[in-house]
């Protein structure tokens, strides 16, 4: 049987001003996944989840939380969403924001939100406005986690956490996974935070999604050349930002399942990601794991 | 109980190193049977691997027989691996520790005497298809 998905986009769209940030978006992201969602600047990530969030209206295509669009009133328990920003009421003690958090939602749990806090020892009597960049993170997170909702939309939810905050921080965050099936939705610059801990990748670039499916099917269907064949592949550096191509990306096959027998290694997470930013004539990978339920959807994306 | 620490980028799959973590503990007698293994949870919160990776080790490990997931209640060793640290085992690693003490005294580093003692492991284990790994060159006469 086949459940609602936690989100799904048919043919979305959505414009600021005069251009159009999102463009003809389809893709399913089914329950329980971990879904990684990355892109080069001004990709378009942020607008995806603001919209997923309900708080930008698609003016295109329609967007759907757990099978309700997004918006609707009856999935705002269910949703929880962290910005860019850390929106929070900067008067309010850390404390406040807690008991803040336990008054407005019904399922609140208060160890999952204190368990964030407690290992990064954020003082609870300081005001959100006087925390540091980081620590406003934590607390953004440990709001979202006691909310107990079955998708959260994290954007860039461990860009400004040092590396024990992250590992610590996604540990937490994955366990919802493990213990309640809650499913993640979360942007970031840098692949190597996502490499072990995402199972679905959504590449968008300018707007357009580029690539969608299950991590270890996008891995295994893409080929790099064989570093003998091609010395200077292997040699560039790890950790680029999204914007900067190292030398071997230019080289990863992209023609999926028609590799030669000068391309043998499966691509890291990284490699695949800039290969494709790389190559912006290369055909769209949508598995069909991540396609769109609805039958009419599927033919238009090819099924 | 077992605590899993996964290396990125370490050529190794995670759910490689965990199936190996795991078999190391059994072999050096760390995990009895009847003893129990972390929950998916408990893994992922402290390695921040994705949940389906600790699935995949366990059901590996399973799949060897090595452990039995019972529903609800957790998963258990069922089988321990070899013998490296059974009583029986413990004359042999005394006569090892003296073997390696006269190599040192002999004037060996540390990597002579691991390539010494892997060129005979493979020579008297030697396995199914793969050829022995480099260690032969380095043999001393």
């Amino acid at each position: 049987m086949i459940t609602t998905p936690a989100v799904q986009a048919v043919g979305l769209g959505v414009r600021r001003g005069r251009s159009e940030v999102l463009h003809d978006c389809r893709f399913r992201i089914p329950r329980g996944a971990v879904c990684g969602l990355v892109g080069p600047n001004g990709a378009g990530k942020s607008v995806l989840l603001a919209t997923a969030a309900g708080l930008v209206a698609p003016d295109s295509g329609r967007l759907e939380l757990l099978g309700r669009p997004v918006g609707d009133a009856a999935n705002r328990p269910r949703i929880a969403y962290v910005d860019q920003n850390r929106s929070l009421y900067r008067q309010f003690s850390v404390q406040r924001l807690l008991r803040l958090g336990r008054d407005l939602n019904p399922g609140w749990r208060p160890d999952a939100a204190e368990e964030v806090l407690d290992a990064a020892r954020i003082p609870v009597r300081a005001r959100a406005g006087s925390l540091s960049g980081g620590q406003r993170t934590l607390v953004s997170l440990a709001l979202a986690r006691g909310k107990a909702a079955d998708v959260l939309l994290l954007d860039e939810p461990l860009s400004d956490l040092d590396p024990l905050a992250r590992r610590r921080t996604m540990g937490l965050l994955l366990a919802d996974v493990a213990e309640r099936g809650a499913t993640l939705l979360l942007s970031s610059h840098v692949l190597a935070d996502l490499e072990e801990s995402i199972d679905h990748l959504l590449l968008l670039d300018h707007g357009r999604v580029r690539l969608a499916g299950p991590l270890p099917e996008l891995l295994a269907a893409h080929r790099l050349p064989d570093p003998l064949s091609v010395p200077a592949a292997r040699s560039a550096g790890v950790g680029a930002p999204a914007g900067s191509v190292p030398a071997r990306a230019h080289r990863v096959d992209l023609l999926p399942g028609d590799a030669g027998p000068d391309h043998t290694e499966a691509p890291t997470l990284e490699e695949l990601v800039l290969a494709y930013l790389h190559h912006p004539g290369a055909p769209d990978w949508i598995s069909p794991a991540m396609r769109p339920l609805t039958p009419e959807t599927c033919e238009a994306v090819g099924a | 109980m077992i605590e899993y620490h996964v290396r990125r980028r370490s050529g190794v799959p995670a759910y490689q190193q965990i199936v190996q973590q795991t078999e190391q503990a059994l072999r050096l007698g760390h995990l009895q049977v009847g003893d129990k293994l972390p929950t998916a949870r408990e893994v992922v919160a402290a390695t921040a691997v994705n949940p389906n990776t600790v699935l995949r080790a366990y059901q590996e490990l399973q799949r060897a027989g090595l452990v039995e997931s019972t529903q609800g209640l957790g998963t258990f060793v069922v089988r321990v691996l070899g013998q490296a640290e059974n009583s029986a085992a413990a004359g042999l690693r005394e006569e090892l520790t003296a073997w390696v003490g006269r190599a040192r005294n002999a004037g060996l580093e540390r990597e002579d005497v691991l390539a010494l003692t892997a060129s005979v492991v493979d020579r008297e284990f030697p396995l199914a298809d793969e050829p022995a790994p480099g260690a032969v060159s380095r043999e001393r006469p």
